[in-house]
């Protein structure tokens, strides 16, 4: 269960009042924080309960369906440990940035580039923040949920249903 | 002593040994590598947002254009984490084909990646050699997909049909000479000199160095982490199988491919073990929810043309939630990561490629190495550039 998930004890001990869910689902913990404690909680992580792989980081856009808009989300492996944790933390449109996790995570370089790319949240201390799969004068982010299918500027396909 | 200036040079998207539409600027300090600068996204074609347009089936064909060196290692990691989200039990001999797929997918993806490294480091037997072995594999994929590359064959529940009769001979037939072929490699390069000299000591990276920057796969065992999904964190039942995962100690290019090669003679011997536990039975999941019907019915019973109607065009409604799933794909720990939300489309697909967390590695392993081992370093890498772009 969720509750008996060991960085969960820990985290509910350290970091009481910046965790605002804990989650399981399909064997799963995700565990949804707050913005301001991220970075510390992730390392706190990494040096304590030997979370060592960034596994993934990666964002979900969740326009007109939560009252923020973006997730950013880390997915966490511990090598040691074999087991995995999902740390989740809400950003908003109007404050769309969020501390970079290089710090902690070399791997954050490119996965946070990829995410400043496709969803347009810029990273606070990024060292190398460029565009990294579309080109450098591309306008808009792609992967949210306001940018068309299709791209900017073209008729929408009606050819398929789906 | 006279000022001396770097200079830069351009190296790809189009260049023999780049793997691909990989773009990487140098800048030299004479034939001195002082940054790599990689620009990549030549090849995207935005496969998550597409996938957030389409049903949970009709994705599974985008993800055989990922990694398009192993479609059916791609397919397993997709089809999985749909079947954790929707909790479906498929049937064990589905698992075993699946099993026996995703091996010679690994084999097939090494061969690829022997022929072009020792090509690319100037051994150009090998490359021929390891092709041919290749066209076997191939051959298997066309007799039960019908398609030599991408052969979507996974279905969400099980296979989209039973393999045929021939199938276990060809297989059977195929991992018996294997071991042999390896050996003709390991003839070629093992202790060859001009191999030694070019990957021994090349592209150094500590343990340590490599988890903070995200390596996995054979690149992390090269580097002496004794870590594979297949084993630490079973699926598909790998539990039931018997197998050995080498690590390296020197951190090197040699290293990995030793690692490689001795994963290529365990992929072989996981296959055997899988067809002595073939039965016959259903290879389908019995979940018409979710599930398509069986041909057969779908051509001879208006039931059965309506179930596969239905699936077809309204796929099926996921329960509200997010699962994510790793697989060890050849190159590494391929991840699919869906967040439903209760719709019979993702809310959003993340795929976690391996080849792109594993090319951030590139300036790391080549700064302050000469041009040539560049090249070494990037076909150790084994990337893909379908996957990195998506």
């Amino acid at each position: 269960m969720a509750e008996n998930n060991r960085a969960v004890l820990k985290l509910k001990e350290k970091f009481a009042a910046s965790i605002i869910e804990v989650v399981e689902f399909r064997g799963e913990v995700t565990v949804t924080v707050a913005k301001d404690a991220i970075i510390e909680i992730l390392s706190f992580l990494k040096q304590s309960l030997q979370y060592n792989l960034l596994t993934d980081l990666t964002a979900v856009d969740y326009l007109g369906k939560k009252e923020e808009r973006f997730m950013m989300v880390y997915q966490l492996y511990s090598i040691p440990n074999k087991d995995r944790l999902r740390v989740k933390t809400p950003v908003t449109e109007v404050a769309c940035t969020i501390p970079t996790a290089i710090p902690v995570w070399k791997t954050a370089n490119w996965l946070e580039r990829e995410v400043f790319d496709l969803f347009g949240i810029t990273f606070s201390g990024h060292p190398d923040l460029r565009r990294i799969l579309m080109t450098d004068d591309w306008v808009g982010h792609p992967l949210r949920k306001d940018y068309p299918l299709q791209g900017p500027d073209r008729e929408p396909y009606k050819g398929r249903l789906s | 002593m006279a000022a001396t200036e770097t200079m830069t040079l351009n190296m790809g998207p189009q260049h023999p040994s780049t793997h691909g539409v990989l773009r990487l600027v140098l800048e030299l300090d004479g034939e001195v590598i002082v940054k790599v600068t990689p620009h990549i996204g030549f090849l995207h074609r935005g496969v998550e947002k597409l996938s957030e347009h389409r049903t949970y089936h009709q994705i599974l064909p985008l993800t055989d254009r990922l990694d398009y060196l192993a479609p059916m290692s791609n397919n397993l990691g997709y089809i999985l984490t749909v079947e954790k989200l929707m909790a479906v039990e498929v049937p064990e001999r589905a698992e075993t084909i699946r099993i026996i797929m995703a091996e010679l997918t690994r084999l097939e993806s090494h061969l690829v990646w022997i022929a072009c490294h020792a090509l690319d480091i100037g051994a150009m037997t090998v490359f021929i050699y390891a092709f041919r072995e290749r066209e076997t594999v191939m051959e298997i994929y066309e007799l039960i997909s019908g398609a030599r590359m991408t052969s979507n064959f996974f279905r969400v529940g099980g296979l989209s049909q039973d393999v045929p009769d021939e199938f276990v001979k060809k297989v059977s037939d195929f991992i018996d000479v294997m071991p042999g072929y390896l050996d003709q490699y390991e003839g070629l390069l093992t202790t060859n000199p001009i191999w030694l000299k070019r990957t021994v000591g090349n592209g150094v990276i500590s343990a340590e160095d490599a988890i903070d920057i995200g390596l996995t796969g054979p690149a992390l065992r090269g580097s002496g982490v004794d870590w594979d999904l297949r084993r630490d964190n079973p699926y598909s039942g790998y539990e039931k199988y018997q197998f050995k995962v080498p690590t390296g100690e020197n951190c090197d290019t040699f290293d990995r491919y030793k690692v490689r090669l001795i994963e290529m003679r365990e992929a072989c011997k996981i296959v055997r073990q899988a067809l002595d536990r073939l039965k016959p039975g259903p290879v389908l999941a019995d979940c018409p929810q979710v599930c398509y019907p069986p041909k057969e019915n779908v051509y001879n019973s208006i039931e059965g043309l309506i179930h596969h109607f239905k699936i077809a065009s309204e796929g099926f409604a996921a329960p509200e939630g997010e699962v994510y799933h790793g697989v060890e794909a050849p190159k590494g720990e391929l991840g699919f990561y869906i967040v439903s939300d209760g719709g019979n489309k993702p809310e959003r697909l993340r795929i976690r490629p391996p080849s792109f967390v594993n090319l951030q590695a590139i300036e790391q392993m080549s700064v302050g190495s000469m041009i040539a081992d560049l090249v070494a370093v990037i076909g150790t890498l084994d990337i893909v550039l379908g996957e990195i772009d998506r």
